[in-house]
Formats: structure tokens, C-alpha cells, sequence
């Protein structure tokens, strides 16, 4: 099942070279995207959300395609984590959140009332803009879900799991030799892609990340970034960002929130080379924002 | 010094009064600190000062005959010279000890023996005696048949009636009884209700009241509590009076409140991206709560409920109202028997008349001191050991 475990990239130093084949890859896809539409994994019709009277999400509608990194970026308060948030149901834990409109995985409503939030939230992964490993061994980390939902029997294929899942996050050279130390002992980076590969344990089909790297430092940024295009040839990503310039290197859509409605949607070369909408070409051109 | 003058709206021209009183302001509270330590040193100059002496006891060395007499009464063991010198506590048990073991009888045997409270307070302190009696005292200390030793009695008796054979044994048996039975009542219950409110209760009208009246329940007279412990255990439960269960209930009614509201505290110390990371694994709430928040909450709860045991420990006046500050030689040997408890012996001691229970009462209240002082360094220590940065 593991077999083509993905290696880590020898040159994490060497970042700026992996970015840039990162970038034109991420191009061409967006060119082909255009022609051969790919599959559509998530689905949002008419989202609309309130927190009590306030109204934070307007009808929103987005696409979100398999096996790609879709970028949500716009101005703080503009709702794309109250939106990313729904996409796992991790709004329900705010009593005062109402949420109406519809939002499919896989053709399948997850907001009805047959379905399991355990579930599918062991479908749709989060990472979080605060690396927030828990305060665990690294391997109790990664082990927790996987033994939580019995995804493994025996204790081998539980240490396989662990190794492959950091393998998968680029984080096992680094950590091979220290597994029983805990988690929160790892640097910002790592602790980040510790929660990257404790979110792939449970073999998700969509990973959200919540500005992932918005509290490293840059080399750890790039190497996150790095990871990403890696991951999207497995999984689908929704990732939110404030930095405009990660969205143009690693997502391959875009989708524009101002004001808690999507103005504008589109493969990311285009949206940030030719924008249709006013408002977003001054919001990537730093006018305001 | 910069010649410069500086100019702008914080050239205040008061900024030397300003200065000298910021100077006298921290003076001020310098001296309540020294008034605060002052007080602390003056008591423990105090208690230790008239207790040390308790923790030494004046022995006297007798030959004690088995012989007819004393197995009728086992003051006819000692010579008559003796009788008025040794403690009447060393040869009560004769007769029985005989009874046990025929043999003894026609032997003799040489052994130390507690002196008299008032003998001991005459050596230690020079406390007046008959002139006869202290002529005899003294010839027998010159003689070396009188010595001072370590008072192991003290600790492995319990109280009696001859402040020389008062010990604080059964007193620290019975604390042990009520904490224990405190613990096992008002931990669960506490760490439950303190969960249940923080984790899973919506915020309504009705948690908010049941939050206020914790608080305030927190600040109840301890002495209301004992009321509410004689009607609900004594009264409608039948738990007998006296007994280590009525006092153990009735302080657990009365740390309760400190537990949760200590556990409530160290739930909402686990950063709540923790619980967001496992939501987002797919844990439910209780899953959440048992695999993550409790262990990382763990020493802080531990650090409350110790804290709240310490102040149940050092507590008298509701279990005066439950019947446990009384005179109890025997140290309890079940919950259902009557037990009293280190401050109720202390209190008990210090109600005597006699000169001998004053340093009784002392080394009471430093036994007292020193197990609260090492419950709080318990706690200090674990949560300085398993505090976690995040």
C-alpha cells in the first residue's frame, strides 16, 4: 500500500531552484486545467454563514479540482478560514455558527445529517496556522488517529504507518533517531510538518491548511511549500494564505475573498497575471489589503 | 551628567517629586513586606521555642518486680521511693502483662521509664516542685538514674489523660483517615463537575448560575459546612458520630468547591489549538478531553487538590460540629470508628490545664506545620516539574 513512498528532496538548502520548478510546473498544469477540467472533489453552492447576527459568508460558490492546490487569499477578515473551516465541519464546535447552502465531497453533502463528523474529518485533514503538535512523542503524534480510528491491527503496521507518513512529510531523516522525544521539542518548521504528517496518518482526500506557514521562518516556508507540491499528487489541497506570492507558487487555483464573498475564481496564472475584476487586481498589486 | 536640558511635554518640572515619591511608595511596601516576615519569624520563634522541648522526655531507671502486688496493681512493682518519681503509665499494664505471661512472676527487670509530667517540667523548665520530691529528683539525676531522651512516644501513642504518655499517634492515623476519605469523595466528583462545566456544558443561564454558586461555595464559612455535614451524614445518613467518614464526608463538602474551581482553571491553561488539532484528527469530545486535555491538565489538577487537602487538613471548626475534637487514646482502626484529627488533637491539648500539654500543644502544631509545609512543596514541585511551556 506504501510502496511508492515518496523520498524526501535531498536539496531542501537549495529551496529557491525547487520553488521556481515548482512554479512553471504549477503553470503548465493551470494551462492544461483549462482545457481538460479535472475532477471537481469539493463542491460549495450558495455557503452562506453567520457567527450569531453577523453575517461573515455571502452565497459563496467554489470549486475545489482533485489532486490540486487550491489558494485562498484575500484581507484579514474576509472569511476564506471561516470558509476553509467549513469544508471540514470544524465551525460546529462554535455554538453561536449557523451555516446554510450546500458543500459536496464527492458529489455527497457533508452537512447531512447522516454524516459522520468523525468521519469526514478523517477525509478532510487540517493544518493549522500555529504548529500545534500535541504534547506527545513525536511517534505518539503520528500514531494517535491512526490507532483512534483502527486503521492499523498490529503494532508493525503502526510503526510502518509512522514512518511512511513522516517520510511523506519530509520530515523523517530529521527525526528517524528521535521518535519517543516529544513533539513540541521540534523546531517551528518541523512541528508544522509534523502536523502535516500527523493529518496524511489517517489517509485523508483533502487536507485544508490555515496559513501553514505564516509563523515560519522563510527557509521553513519554502521547505513547507515544497512539500505541498509534493502532496498535491495525492491529495487535494485548499490551502489559505496571506502571502501572495506562496499562492502564485504553489496553488494552481485562486480564489479571491473580500468581504466574505469570492469575487474572483480562476486558474492562478491567470488571476494574477490578468485579473477580471478591479478590486482583485488592486488587492495583488498591494493597492489596499 | 548630559548639560542638555530636554524639552517636550514629558519635561515634567515635578519630576523630582515624582521621583521621591515612587521612592517612598516603594518603601512603604518594603516595609509591609518586613512587617509580613516578622510576623512569620516571631511565630515560628514561638511555636518551635515552647514545643522543641516536647520531642525530649526525662527517663527514670526502675527495677520492676513481678511479684503478687503488682499483679493486682502495677504501681507495687516499684519501689515505694519510685511511685512518686515514674510515670504511672509504665506500670499499668503490669497486671495484664503478667496475666499474658506467667513466667514473669518472681522476676524483676531494669528499664527506663517516663518520669512524671510534673518531674519532666521541673528539669526542663525548673517548674516548682515539694521540696522533698526535688531533693530525691535531683539526687537521682546526679546519680545518673535520671537522663533525657528522645520522646519516640510521642509519635506512636495516642493521647492520654498523663500529658507524659500523649502522643499525636492516633491523631495522625485519623487525618489520614479524613484526607483519604476526602480524597476519594470530593476528587472524582470535583474533577468531573469541573470537565463536565468546562468542556462540554453549553454557556447558558443555567451553567452560568451553577458557575456562580461554585464560586461562591468556594467562600462558605468552613464552619457551615460542618452544619451541613451533621444534617445530611450525622442526621439523614446515619454515619456515626465522631467517626472518620462523617469528618472525611464533611471536609470533602468542603474542598469541593476549591477542587473544581482549581481543575477548571487548569482545563482552560491547555491552549485550545490542541483541542482544535484533535477535533480536526477526528476525535470526538470526550476523546478530546481524556487523550488531551486531561494529561496535559493533569499536574495542575493534582497541584489544586493537594492545596485543597492541605486547607481541609488544617481545618477544626467543622469537625468540631461532626464530633471529632474529642479525647481519643486509640488510634482508630476504621472509617466507622471515632477518630480525631492533628488540629483537633492540637486544640484538645491546649484546653488542659497542666503545664506539661502547653509544649504538647507546640510540637502538635509543628507536626501540623511541617506536613502542610510538605504538601505544599508536593505541589510547588509538580507543577514546577510538569508545567509545560506552549
Amino acid at each position: 500500500m506504501y510502496s511508492e513512498a515518496t523520498t524526501e528532496s535531498p536539496e531542501t538548502t537549495e529551496s529557491v531552484t525547487a520553488m521556481t520548478t515548482g512554479q512553471t510546473d504549477t503553470s503548465t498544469q493551470a494551462q492544461t486545467a483549462g482545457t481538460a477540467e479535472k475532477n471537481v472533489k469539493v463542491k460549495a453552492e450558495n455557503v452562506r454563514l453567520w457567527y450569531g447576527q453577523t453575517q461573515a459568508l455571502h452565497d459563496l460558490n467554489l470549486d475545489i479540482h482533485e489532486n490540486e492546490v487550491t489558494a485562498l487569499i484575500g484581507p484579514s477578515g474576509c472569511g476564506k478560514s471561516s470558509f476553509l473551516r467549513c469544508l471540514n465541519r470544524m465551525n460546529d464546535l462554535i455554538p453561536s455558527v449557523r451555516i446554510e447552502g450546500q458543500i459536496t465531497l464527492d458529489g455527497e453533502d457533508i452537512y447531512h445529517p447522516d454524516v459522520d463528523v468523525v468521519q469526514l474529518r478523517s477525509n478532510v485533514g487540517m493544518v493549522f496556522q500555529k504548529p500545534n503538535p500535541f504534547p506527545k512523542s513525536i511517534y505518539e503524534n503520528i500514531a494517535y488517529a491512526p490507532r483512534l480510528h483502527g486503521i492499523v491491527n498490529s503494532r508493525r503496521d503502526l510503526d510502518e504507518l509512522v514512518e511512511h507518513s513522516l517520510k511523506r512529510a519530509g520530515l523523517w531523516r530529521e527525526v528517524s533517531d528521535r521518535l519517543q522525544t516529544p513533539g513540541t521539542a521540534l523546531s517551528g518548521g518541523q512541528q508544522q510538518r509534523l502536523c502535516i504528517a500527523r493529518a496524511i496518518a489517517v489517509n485523508p482526500e483533502v487536507i485544508l491548511m490555515d496559513e501553514p506557514a505564516s509563523s515560519l521562518d522563510p527557509l521553513a516556508t519554502a521547505t513547507i511549500e515544497e512539500l505541498i507540491d509534493e502532496l498535491k499528487d495525492r491529495y487535494t489541497i485548499a490551502i489559505v494564505t496571506h502571502n501572495l506570492q506562496q499562492a502564485a507558487r504553489v496553488a494552481g487555483y485562486t480564489a479571491f475573498f473580500h468581504m466574505g464573498e469570492i469575487v474572483e475564481f480562476n486558474d492562478t496564472d491567470t488571476l494574477f497575471t490578468n485579473p477580471r475584476e478591479q478590486k482583485t487586481e488592486d488587492y495583488i498589486t498591494g493597492r489596499y489589503g | 551628567m548630559s548639560t542638555r536640558r530636554l524639552t517636550g511635554s514629558a519635561n515634567d518640572p515635578h519630576i523630582r517629586r515624582r521621583y521621591r515619591a515612587e521612592k517612598r511608595f516603594k518603601a512603604y511596601c518594603i516595609g509591609a513586606v518586613g512587617i509580613a516576615f516578622a510576623i512569620i519569624v516571631a511565630f515560628f520563634t514561638d511555636i518551635i521555642s515552647q514545643g522543641y522541648t516536647a520531642f525530649w522526655q526525662h527517663q527514670v531507671q526502675v527495677t520492676l518486680e513481678y511479684n503478687d502486688r503488682s499483679a493486682r496493681l502495677g504501681q507495687f512493682a516499684l519501689d515505694s521511693d519510685m511511685r512518686d518519681i515514674a510515670s504511672r503509665g509504665a506500670t499499668r499494664s503490669i497486671p495484664l502483662e503478667m496475666e499474658d505471661n506467667p513466667d514473669l512472676m518472681g522476676t524483676t527487670d531494669q528499664r527506663w521509664v517516663p518520669v512524671k509530667a510534673e518531674i519532666d517540667q521541673y528539669l526542663k523548665h525548673g517548674h516548682d516542685l515539694p521540696a522533698e520530691l526535688r531533693q530525691q529528683v535531683d539526687a537521682l539525676a546526679d546519680s545518673g538514674r535520671i537522663q533525657s531522651a528522645f520522646n519516640t512516644r510521642f509519635f506512636t501513642t495516642g493521647d492520654s489523660k498523663l500529658p507524659e504518655l500523649a502522643g499525636i499517634f492516633s491523631a495522625a492515623v485519623g487525618t489520614l483517615y479524613v484526607l483519604g476519605i476526602t480524597l476519594v469523595f470530593a476528587f472524582p466528583i470535583g474533577v468531573m463537575s469541573a470537565v463536565y462545566l468546562e468542556e462540554f456544558a453549553p454557556d447558558n443561564k443555567l451553567t452560568q448560575t451553577i458557575e456562580v454558586n461554585i464560586n461562591n461555595l468556594a467562600a462558605v464559612p468552613s464552619i457551615i459546612f460542618g452544619l451541613l455535614g451533621l444534617a445530611l451524614f450525622i442526621n439523614f445518613f446515619g454515619v456515626p458520630r465522631s467517626s472518620a467518614l462523617a469528618g472525611g464526608l464533611t471536609l470533602g463538602l468542603m474542598t469541593l468547591p476549591i477542587i473544581i474551581i482549581s481543575t477548571r482553571a487548569a482545563l482552560r491553561a491547555v491552549p485550545d489549538p490542541i483541542r482544535q488539532g484533535a477535533f480536526a484528527m477526528g476525535c470526538s469530545r470526550w476523546q478530546v478531553v481524556r487523550d488531551h486535555v486531561l494529561p496535559s491538565s493533569l499536574p495542575g489538577i493534582l497541584t489544586g487538590t493537594i492545596i485543597g487537602l492541605a486547607q481541609a487538613m488544617g481545618e477544626t471548626a467543622p469537625l468540631i460540629i461532626v464530633g471529632m475534637i474529642a479525647y481519643i487514646p486509640e488510634a482508630p482502626s476504621g472509617i466507622f470508628e471515632s477518630a480525631t484529627v492533628l488540629p483537633a488533637q492540637v486544640f484538645t491539648w491546649a484546653s488542659e490545664p497542666q503545664q506539661a500539654y502547653v509544649e504538647k500543644t507546640a510540637a502538635g502544631i509543628m507536626v501540623l506545620l511541617a506536613v502542610l509545609l510538605t504538601l505544599n512543596a508536593t505541589a510547588v514541585f509538580l507543577r514546577r516539574k510538569f508545567e509545560r511551556r506552549w
